[in-house]
């Protein structure tokens, strides 16, 4: 399989297309509009469907439409543009349909800025929308590993009925990188024709089906949410996925980061331990379900004697890992915001001052 | 004996007791809707899609496939289903605050990108399930549970004629207006709606079927009273037609 | 051909659209309520029914239906 160089936002709209989803809805916003402008071409060879809707309101609920008819079927936005489907995701996830969201993560609040962030930590991982649902979320660090994930998200989007959502950020939208399409990374669609408003010839069925989230009685409604809570929890048995760095021996510290920050962590190790001081990382590539209980085991290791969630934000993921770490460890963020990325020498200098006060 | 005619539930009717209210002319559009599906022969590929407002419970009411949309997206979730499935008869089935106030900008873009699917749009002058709030379709001096003093058009504006406002869109369409409120109103209609799903089992253009219809209990009326109110008050402001038909 | 008019008087919400409308003033709300509550509708002179199925037309519910019957002495 040659390696082709792809800008980061086209290699997601290629993964989708490869991984066999054919069905794309999405509205422009820097830094991912290349998705779309991408599959506006790239769509059409392939017999799909393109559509850029007049909002991100109205593309989330094409995506729903087309998810709740059965189609496979992903969008791809940034920040603003995912808070303004977050509705959609709550109504997807309530009706029980599999759909895959990007986004590709710019400076905020507000219209904030267009450089990469990871300030929609929380938003995708703990308050999407309204109502008890949660989205698997994984977190690419390369072009390759978002090509990956988004050929991935299709087949587990369906395998739970949710959204899936794929949190990269600016750069990971906008860096061009060597890429493949492991053509093992196509499954085919799962049946649908139990829940899907597929059209009851199409089934060759008398009964017909109803894609919706209103439960007026409560008891309904309950039962509703057990049902996805339960999803949840299978998640979190079955998906959950990080890598370590450095971290096979002893080490002082932890550093804990996912996405294009994770990479700059790495340089900083690499550089430490040419100094011969020995740092490792824990990356969650799935921020939820979140490795709780491998970085609870990395964080505890004997030698090590502080903990730093290092992210593009004002600390977010850092109230995770402190939960993890459950206070047998300080637990510190270090991080910078509004598309301003933290140098390797900046995170030597915090590890070694928190070394040195702990 | 004379000539008499007979008269049946459409298959594509359930046979589920409506919950609106009594006099609620809605019963009246479902059974057009189910009607013009049954004559077309096409409910075993149809998907409609409610709104929410009174007719959210209509997928309770129609035997085919549905989806229920959030607030003002229906023409969203059915660009959706008729872009992945062009073979699927798609409709969406909505009132005026969900389609003239909070989901105007998807039924005027459903419309002007020519989605191939139909709209029934039930214009009835007021928000009926969060209990009789003005709507962008209320009169002018309007009494509702939020212009209790009657609508102020120099405060919140005329009332939008749906209607004229999608047939003002260049791209082909059939537009029109119907009403439901006496049974040559209902004949005319049940011919318009028809001819809306006949123009989409064609793949020919965006259909838009608005009807006037009645709303009893939160215009404070009884039914017959609303009807005659409908008529006096909103026919005159929303006048019938066909606005807009493909060349 | 006859015709079997029916009314369902379970389903029937009192509404009353039937009888403004009935050409022949065949109609009339029932002084007893259904299960429901309503005041049903139905034939007080059924005899002057012309089975034109306008009644049918303006019901909100599909409460009334008209059914070719063959019995001639209908």
């Amino acid at each position: 399989m040659a390696k082709v160089l792809m800008k980061g936002n086209e290699a997601i709209g290629e993964a989708a297309i490869r991984a066999g989803c054919l069905n794309y809805f999405a509205y422009p916003i820097t830094p991912q509009s290349e998705v779309a402008e991408y599959l506006s071409r790239r769509m059409g060879e392939v017999d799909g469907v393109f559509l850029q809707g007049e909002s991100e309101v109205a593309v989330s609920y094409m995506i729903f439409g087309a998810a709740g008819a059965g189609a496979r079927v992903f969008t791809t936005s940034s920040s603003p543009g995912i808070s303004l489907m977050s509705e959609a995701m709550s109504y997807i996830a309530a009706a029980q349909c599999p759909a895959v969201f990007v986004n590709i993560m710019r400076g905020g609040p507000g219209l904030g800025g267009i450089l990469p962030s990871q300030g929609d930590y929380f938003q995708a991982t703990k308050s999407v929308g309204h109502g008890d649902f949660r989205l698997l979320v994984m977190a690419p660090a390369s072009v390759q590993e978002a090509v990956e994930m988004t050929m991935q998200a299709f087949p587990l989007a369906e395998k739970y009925r949710n959204p899936v959502m794929i949190l990269g950020d600016g750069l990971i939208g906008q860096m061009m990188e060597p890429v493949e399409f492991p053509d093992h990374l196509k499954v085919e669609p799962v049946d649908n024709s139990s829940w899907a408003t597929s059209g009851m010839d199409h089934r060759g069925s008398k009964t017909r089906n109803l894609v919706k989230s209103l439960f007026l009685d409560p008891a309904a409604l309950n039962n509703n949410n057990l049902v996805l809570k339960a999803k949840y929890e299978r998640m979190q048995r079955e998906e959950v996925r990080w890598e370590t760095y450095n971290g096979d021996g002893d080490y002082d510290a932890l550093i804990v980061s996912y996405g294009t920050m994770s990479r700059v962590c790495r340089t900083a190790i690499d550089n430490m331990q040419a100094e011969g001081l020995t740092v490792a990382m824990l990356r969650p590539q799935t921020l939820f379900p979140f490795p709780e209980q491998a970085v609870y085991e990395a964080a505890t290791r004997e030698q090590c004697r502080v903990v730093i969630s290092v992210e593009m934000s004002m600390g977010q993921m850092v109230e995770d890992v402190q939960r993890s770490v459950k206070g047998h460890r300080p637990v510190q963020w270090y991080g910078k915001c509004g598309g301003e990325v933290p140098t390797p020498e900046e995170i030597v200098e915090v590890v070694t001052e928190s070394l040195a006060a702990n | 004996m004379a000539k008499g005619k007979t008269f049946s539930k459409p298959k594509a009717l359930s046979d589920a007791h409506t919950h609106y209210c009594p006099g609620c002319t809605h019963g009246i559009i479902h059974r057009l809707v189910a009607e013009a599906i049954d004559d077309l022969g096409i409910r075993g590929r149809t998907v409609g899609v409610a709104p929410v407002g009174c007719a959210v419970l209509a997928y309770n009411y129609f035997n085919c496939d549905f989806q229920e949309a959030a607030h003002g997206r229906a023409p969203a979730m059915a660009t959706g289903i008729k872009r992945v499935r062009p073979d699927l008869m798609v409709f969406t089935y909505q009132g005026d605050g969900d389609l003239a106030s909070i989901g105007l900008g998807e039924i005027v873009h459903a419309a002007n990108r020519g989605e191939k699917f139909t709209t029934i749009f039930v214009n009835n002058a007021i928000y009926g399930m969060t209990g009789g709030q003005m709507a962008p379709t209320t009169m002018p001096d309007q009494r509702t549970t939020t212009s209790p003093f009657g609508r102020k058009a120099d405060e919140v504006g005329m009332p939008m004629r749906m209607a004229e406002l999608l047939a003002s869109l260049a791209t082909p369409a059939y537009v029109t207006r119907q009403a439901v409120l006496r049974p040559k109103h209902i004949n005319k209609a049940r011919k318009a709606i028809k001819q809306a799903f006949t123009y989409q089992v064609a793949s020919r253009c965006f259909t838009f079927v608005e009807v006037v219809s009645t709303c009893p209990t939160n215009w404070g009326m009884t039914p017959t009273d609303a009807i005659d109110w409908a008529e006096e008050t909103l026919l005159p402001y929303y006048p019938l037609g066909e606005f807009k038909v493909p060349e | 051909m006859a015709y079997e008019h029916c009314i369902e008087t379970e389903r029937c919400k009192g509404c009353g659209l039937c009888v403004a409308v009935c050409p022949k003033n065949v109609l009339e709300l029932a002084t007893e309520v259904n299960t429901k509550g309503y005041f049903p509708a139905f034939r007080a002179r059924p005899d002057d029914c012309i089975y034109c199925a306008i009644c049918c037309n303006m019901c909100p519910d599909v409460a009334i239906t008209i059914a070719a019957s063959e019995d001639e002495s209908a």
